[in-house]
């Protein structure tokens, strides 16, 4: 029964990684760069439904729509401002930008907010169903649901919208995209509006079941979220979700199982070896590079 | 934005006390300078520190801030000594650590607390040896900053002492402590931080003493900056193994998350934990309910009724708005701790740093100092000290020593 338990442990960190990947593996997939600073619009995210629920008293459902509005807005700002200036650059240019941008809010937010660390609020009970000796917290439950319910949206936007189509077309090649007559700046706009309010929905379900609200809350699940998505195939939308629930369930199992001490060694020599077998990731799709 | 600004006054008053020390070497007239800051116009002794008053430890630094301050105020009043105090942050970077060290240097520092945490001291301890200041720290507990030779203790830097216990007496005091109060569960379980210092030299220390006297500990298991989230393994199986005491020798961030997913899974052992558990009252939104009943090995309860406590609890209290917790404690004691040593041993303002520190290291280990952490407290040469914890427990949100 307990490894039962540990799955379904497993199974809601992971499905956070997910959310959080998805933000990473869309922007990377149209725009083709590694917006670092995704962990960071997490952390915003965190601090504004903190604020809305401590300080303002509004309910859950409206913090939580308000931290994603101010999220995406956020994102398509930072986009605007230290991306798309830099859109004929390098990629190593845009990639110090990112890191730029990341620094910038981590440190930002310092001033704002202070460094010391909050305590987030309770949003959903702590109660748990039990089956037998199995108790499965209403939290594990909530989160896994909103992945399921985030990734088939998703999905279905991107393959059944004109929108997603447009992104497709982006993805797959973006100067015959525009010959098409497609956006392509507004294109990225949006893929970076859906990222950031992807990372407000993750920040407040990271939050509810790690409730400490601090600047760097978003570094460390920003880069575990963005190895899942390279582990699943990074631009692959089912790849970011099967790579995520996966880091998630290794990371638990190894904890419980092999030692506490090594589980992330043993998180990242699964990647390894995974990148070694196939490089471009578990549901990645291999591109061979025209010379 | 305040800091900021602090930081801007500071640095000019930085410069300007550089330029004139540079344009007099030493003279009278660099004192004059020193006068103004101190708002005294008999000369002071410059005594220096560092701590987080930002990041995630910002809650220690800005509580060994505060009762520095207040206890150079209160030793200038009496007039004995006086002193001229300036405190950095460090951000508990060690890196900045030395940053601050260096500044703190520049402006002339002759004694020092040191620094409030254990990883910016162990990068300081060797500039304080080299440089032959005086250091006496009131929080950084890790034997790694009086040692550089940690792992066999020996080969102390011999300029820094600490006010608090090191980790290993921590660890062996608790694991004493436990053995001898089976009221609060006979099955330990421990969950420590293994890329931390201060938690390894804890827990290292506390499993060893725990075979020793025949404590059972059924569960130890870690956690690293990495994973520093998600503890449900480590409580379902320190649960299963059975534990009703559960040790965190670790700071009180991670406790916190501790004692949230522990209630969540309705798991609700003794929980122990040592000074780095102090200050998870004064997190902001945090629901006190959860730490009720938590036990801390600790030198000072701010519940205590003796003249000492009682003022420094009082003033703190009117001065910042909240009950001072250890650190705070801590600093207070150094503080008179070294303006007793420099009465003792004559140390006047116009005194090298070196001439200071050689005086103040032959004083502290014949002195013996009363504080609000510990009465009859002594020092080795190596600069460890000698004093009894006290345990701690939290009822109805606030600090209550334990009678035994």
């Amino acid at each position: 029964m307990e490894i039962l338990s540990y799955l379904i442990n497993g199974l809601g960190l992971g499905s956070v990684y997910a959310i959080i990947a998805l933000g990473y593996t869309m922007v990377y997939g149209i725009a083709k760069m590694l917006n670092f600073a995704h962990g960071d619009i997490i952390m915003v995210g965190a601090y504004l439904s903190f604020f809305a629920m401590t300080r303002f008293q509004l309910p859950v459902i409206v913090s939580v729509a308000l931290a994603v509005l101010g999220c995406t807005i956020l994102g398509v700002v930072v986009e605007r401002l230290a991306y798309k200036p830099l859109r004929q650059a390098t990629s190593l240019s845009v990639l110090i930008t990112a890191i730029g941008v990341s620094y910038f809010l981590q440190n930002s937010a310092q001033l704002l907010w202070s460094s010391s660390t909050k305590v987030y609020p309770t949003i959903i009970s702590n109660g748990a169903i039990k089956i037998g000796s199995l108790s499965i917290s209403y939290l594990s439950i909530l989160t896994i649901l909103v992945c399921i319910l985030v990734m088939t949206c998703l999905t279905l936007f991107v393959n059944k919208t004109k929108t997603g189509q447009a992104m497709r077309a982006c993805a797959e090649d973006k100067g015959a995209a525009q010959l098409m007559g497609i956006n392509v700046n507004h294109i990225i706009s949006i893929t970076f509006a859906i990222g950031s309010g992807l990372a407000a929905i993750a920040a407040v379900l990271l939050c509810a079941a790690y409730p400490s609200v601090s600047p760097t809350l978003g570094s460390m699940p920003g880069i575990k979220a963005f190895t899942a998505a390279v582990f699943g195939g990074i631009g692959s939308i089912p790849g970011a979700f099967l790579g995520g629930i996966l880091l998630g369930v290794i990371e638990t199992l190894t904890k419980a199982y092999i030692s506490t001490q090594l589980s992330d060694a043993i998180v990242f020599a699964v990647l390894i070896i995974v990148l070694l077998i196939k490089p471009a990731g578990l549901l990645g799709k291999k591109v061979s590079e025209k010379v | 934005m305040k800091f900021n600004q602090l930081f801007k006054g500071g640095l000019a008053v930085a410069m300007a006390a550089t330029l004139v020390a540079c344009g007099s070497n030493g003279s009278t007239t660099s004192q004059s300078t020193g006068g103004e800051t101190a708002g005294n116009s008999t000369a002071a002794i410059k005594i220096g520190g560092s701590g987080p008053t930002t990041g995630g430890a910002a809650v220690y630094g800005q509580a060994v801030k505060n009762a520095f301050e207040l206890a150079v105020e209160e030793v200038n009043a009496v007039g004995d000594v006086q002193f001229e105090a300036r405190f950095e942050d460090d951000a508990h970077d060690p890196e900045k650590a030395v940053t601050a060290y260096g500044v703190l240097k520049d402006w002339g520092m002759q004694v020092s607390i040191g620094t409030t945490t254990s990883g910016p001291g162990q990068a300081v301890s060797p500039l304080y040896k080299e440089d032959n200041i005086f250091a006496l720290t009131p929080s950084a507990s890790s034997l790694a900053v009086i040692y550089a030779d940690t792992a066999n203790a020996s080969n102390p830097y011999g300029s820094v002492f600490q006010m608090c216990f090191t980790d290993p007496n921590q660890g062996v005091a608790s694991a004493d402590y436990l053995k001898a109060h089976t009221d609060l569960g006979s099955k330990v379980g421990v969950i420590w931080k293994n890329d931390d210092n201060y938690s390894t030299g804890v827990h290292d220390k506390f499993v060893a003493e725990a075979k020793e006297v025949g404590l059972e500990v059924v569960y130890d298991g870690t956690f690293e900056s990495s994973t520093e989230n998600d503890f449900s393994v480590q409580l379902t199986q320190a649960q299963a193994a059975g534990a009703d005491i559960l040790f965190l020798p670790i700071y009180y961030q991670p406790a916190s998350l501790i004692l949230t997913q522990a209630n969540a899974m309705n798991y609700a052992p003794t929980f122990f934990g040592v000074d780095g558990l102090d200050g998870i009252l004064s997190m902001e939104n945090f629901d006190t309910s959860l730490a009720e009943g938590v036990y801390l090995l600790t030198p000072f309860s701010a519940d205590g009724t003796d003249q000492m406590t009682k003022h420094f609890v009082d003033e703190y209290q009117k001065r910042y708005g909240e009950v001072p917790n250890q650190f705070a404690a801590d600093a207070y004691d150094c503080v008179y701790a070294l303006a007793q040593a420099c009465k003792a041993a004559g140390i006047t303002a116009d005194m090298t740093p070196s001439q200071v520190a050689d005086a103040l290291k032959a004083e502290f280990t014949k002195m013996t100092f009363d504080g609000i952490t510990g009465e009859q407290v002594t020092w080795n040469a190596n600069g460890e000290v000698s004093k009894s914890p006290k345990a701690v427990v939290i009822k109805d949100g606030v600090y209550v020593g334990v009678q035994d």
